[in-house]
């Protein structure tokens, strides 16, 4: 087969020969599956020149119970837990690796703490990476609130590798707040053992071009996972969530809410896959994906991808797109609500099921997502 | 209530309707004055929502002929909320729930809609929540709705009992309530049915649609009229009700077939 001319000066642009110098492979290409509709020239247009600013994180008080490993013996935990969520080879994972960012390994204790990380990229020019390890031991409990923001051209690339032990608890939140200009690229690994429990709230809005990536593998089964996800998407921004729940063991359970908009030429992806093999028996899984399309250019891909082997489970899955509901809307204006603060309720009503479930810490963030939101779309 | 020299607050005339290019309104003439309640009756599928609907400004019907004046000035040209806040009010046969939008907050919206246009202040939640409060004992309701979704989860009763709060919050000048007395149990309707003659006055006037004498035995209508096939085909007093109750509606068929009508 002949590379189209395109594509072969894309991969040969001195922009995408530097991508590949640093990250030790070629960028992704929508010709590969997991990338089929995030089209990368969303970030790959930016040079990769290496955060300059100050190290994030450095002066970061620490909760009694909660304590920051070195580096160096960080760096193979990383990796290992990063290969038990079978993702040390994906793309996002090696630009962070090979970006030697911002490293921040923290073993937690406690059985209740609370951190709140700020990530703020600004409009840098540069590839801000950082790399978060999370290691939960028996019983402990953490809410981590992650809050990224962007104002200008920018692409900010988190890893989380979390390891999560028995009876554990994690609850990580991530509120991202973009610009048009500015890229993000998230992914959350989580290693849970039996009777852990992860809930991971994600709500992002305003970015050009965003890739989140939820990992969660139950290695043994038997633990709970929760995910509640929004992204807002309008003008020409592309919000693309790929999350993957894969079940090790049986007894396990999944709950799983995925909340898009979709307006102006916003594009909304979220494909969703759920790995029940042989041995996970009893699974208890259910997914729901749910999207708006608030204008006719916008475009919305959602495709739940479930693999399941085993046969004694309850696995239930849905998706919808809808617009908003004219019988609701007349409600309100029957009611004396101007016809766009009707639009804005509906709207706020419908985001609230995933932002309700966000910490107090990114309580504050709320505002601002509807605000970039409102900028867009008025 | 009847005065002959009470303000006309709604006049319908030669009002005619369709939806998605079918005609169901054929021509309603209605006058309605200030203090004056009166009940539109009539079989399932008779126009009666419709022409509700067309009142409240629902987008999907389209007006084909007539007019419609509130107090003595158009009110087709007018927005649906615009409508509501200049004191028309529209109890839903079916209210819509409408998940993550908080009542209170809800009610609130609406009700300083509808003071803005009085010219009043603006309630914050405060003054508002001692507003709300009082008129929840209209209703007998429980404060507990107020921290639900609007209508989310609400039985009908409930439903019905939300749409009255919001009539006693709103005061509205023209209440048109569709089916209030329907899915109530009795209990709930002698509590609605309280609301609403507690709310009416001289000043303001309702419109029952009902297909029940049930709920006309507890709130006395001064004018009542029977609608067919999307026209008002006969009015008179209470006792056009208690006669309707005896017969039934054969004698509309009769009626209707006369006029060639169906
Ligand atoms: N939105 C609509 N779309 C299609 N047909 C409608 C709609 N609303 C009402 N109709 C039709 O108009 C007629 C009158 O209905 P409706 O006004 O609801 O009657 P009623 O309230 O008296 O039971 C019925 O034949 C109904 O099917
Ligand atoms: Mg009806």
């Amino acid at each position: 087969m002949v590379a189209s001319p395109l594509a072969r000066s894309a991969q040969t642009s001195p922009t995408a020969a530097a991508w590949q110098s640093l990250v030790g492979a070629p960028l992704p290409s929508r010709r590969q599956e997991e990338w089929r509709f995030s089209d990368p020239a969303g970030f790959s247009q930016l040079e990769p020149r290496l955060w300059s600013g100050p190290e994030p994180w450095v002066d970061l008080v620490l909760p009694a119970g909660v304590k920051r490993l070195d580096a160096g013996a960080a760096q193979p935990q990383i990796a290992a837990v990063l290969e038990q969520a079978h993702c040390h080879e994906h793309w996002p994972v090696r630009l962070n690796a090979a970006a030697q960012g911002a490293l921040l390994p923290l073993r937690v204790s406690a059985e209740a703490s609370e951190l709140v990380l700020d990530l703020d990229a600004a409009d840098c020019g540069e590839v801000l990476a950082v790399q978060v390890l999370l290691l939960l031991e028996p019983g402990a409990q953490l809410d981590l609130t992650l809050r990224l923001r962007a104002t200008g051209r920018s692409l900010s690339s988190v890893v989380i590798a979390a390891s999560l032990q028995a009876g554990s608890r994690l609850n990580l939140a991530a509120v991202a707040a973009g610009h048009l200009d500015a890229s993000v690229l998230a992914h959350l690994a989580v290693v849970q053992d039996p009777t852990s429990s992860l809930q991971l709230t994600t709500a992002a809005a305003g970015w050009g071009f965003s890739r989140l990536e939820p990992r969660i593998v139950q290695r043994g089964g038997g633990a709970a996972t929760r995910l509640r996800a929004l992204q807002w998407v309008h003008d020409d921004q592309l919000a693309d969530t790929h999350s993957l729940v894969r079940f090790e063991g049986p007894d396990g359970s999944l709950d799983q809410v995925h909340k898009s908009v979709a307006d102006g030429n916003g594009r909304s992806v979220f494909n969703g896959a759920v790995q029940v093999p042989r041995a996970a028996q009893r699974t208890d899984a259910a997914q729901l994906s749910r999207s708006l399309l608030l204008s006719d250019r916008a475009r919305i891909d959602t495709k739940p991808e479930l693999e399941i082997v085993a046969d004694d489970v309850k696995c239930a899955h849905g998706a919808t797109v809808s617009q908003l509901q004219s019988e609701e809307l007349f409600y309100l204006r029957s009611r004396g609500i101007a016809e766009d603060q009707a639009a804005r309720l509906l709207l706020a009503g419908y985001c609230d099921e995933v932002l309700a479930e966000l910490p107090a810490a990114a309580a504050g963030w709320r505002p601002l997502l509807e605000q970039l939101h409102r900028e867009a779309s008025s | 209530m009847i005065r002959s020299d009470a303000p006309v607050l709604l006049e319908i005339r030669g009002l005619k309707a369709s939806v998605e290019d079918q005609p169901i309104l054929h021509g309603v003439d209605l006058t309605i004055r200030a203090g004056e309640i009166h009940a539109v009756m009539g079989r399932n599928g008779s126009g009666k929502s419709t022409l509700s609907k067309v009142l409240a400004g629902h987008p999907a019907y389209t007006v084909t002929d007539g007019a419609v004046l509130y107090r003595g000035e158009d009110l087709l040209g007018l927005e649906p909320e615009q409508r509501a806040r200049i004191g028309l009010f529209l109890g839903f046969q079916y209210p819509v729930e409408i998940p993550g939008v908080s009542n209170l907050e809800f009610l609130r919206v609406a009700t300083n809609a509808r003071r803005a246009e009085l010219g009043h202040d603006e309630l914050d939640t405060f003054a508002f929540e001692d507003l709300v409060r009082e008129r929840l004992a209209v209703v007998q309701m429980d404060p507990a709705f107020l921290e639900r979704s609007v209508n989310e989860g609400f039985s009908g009763g409930e439903k019905k009992r939300n749409e009255i709060l919001q009539m006693a919050l709103l005061e509205p000048l023209v209440a048109i309530l569709d089916e209030t007395d329907s899915g109530l149990d009795i209990d709930a309707l002698r509590i609605v049915a309280g609301g609403v003659n507690q709310l009416a006055s001289p000043d303001n006037a309702t419109l029952l649609i009902t297909h029940y004498q049930r709920l006309l035995d507890l709130i006395t209508p001064d004018h009542v009229h029977v609608m067919a096939a999307g026209r008002i085909l006969r009015s008179g007093g209470p006792e056009l009700a208690l006669e309707l109750e005896r017969t039934g509606y054969e004698w509309v068929d009769q009626e209707l077939a006369v006029a060639g009508v169906s």
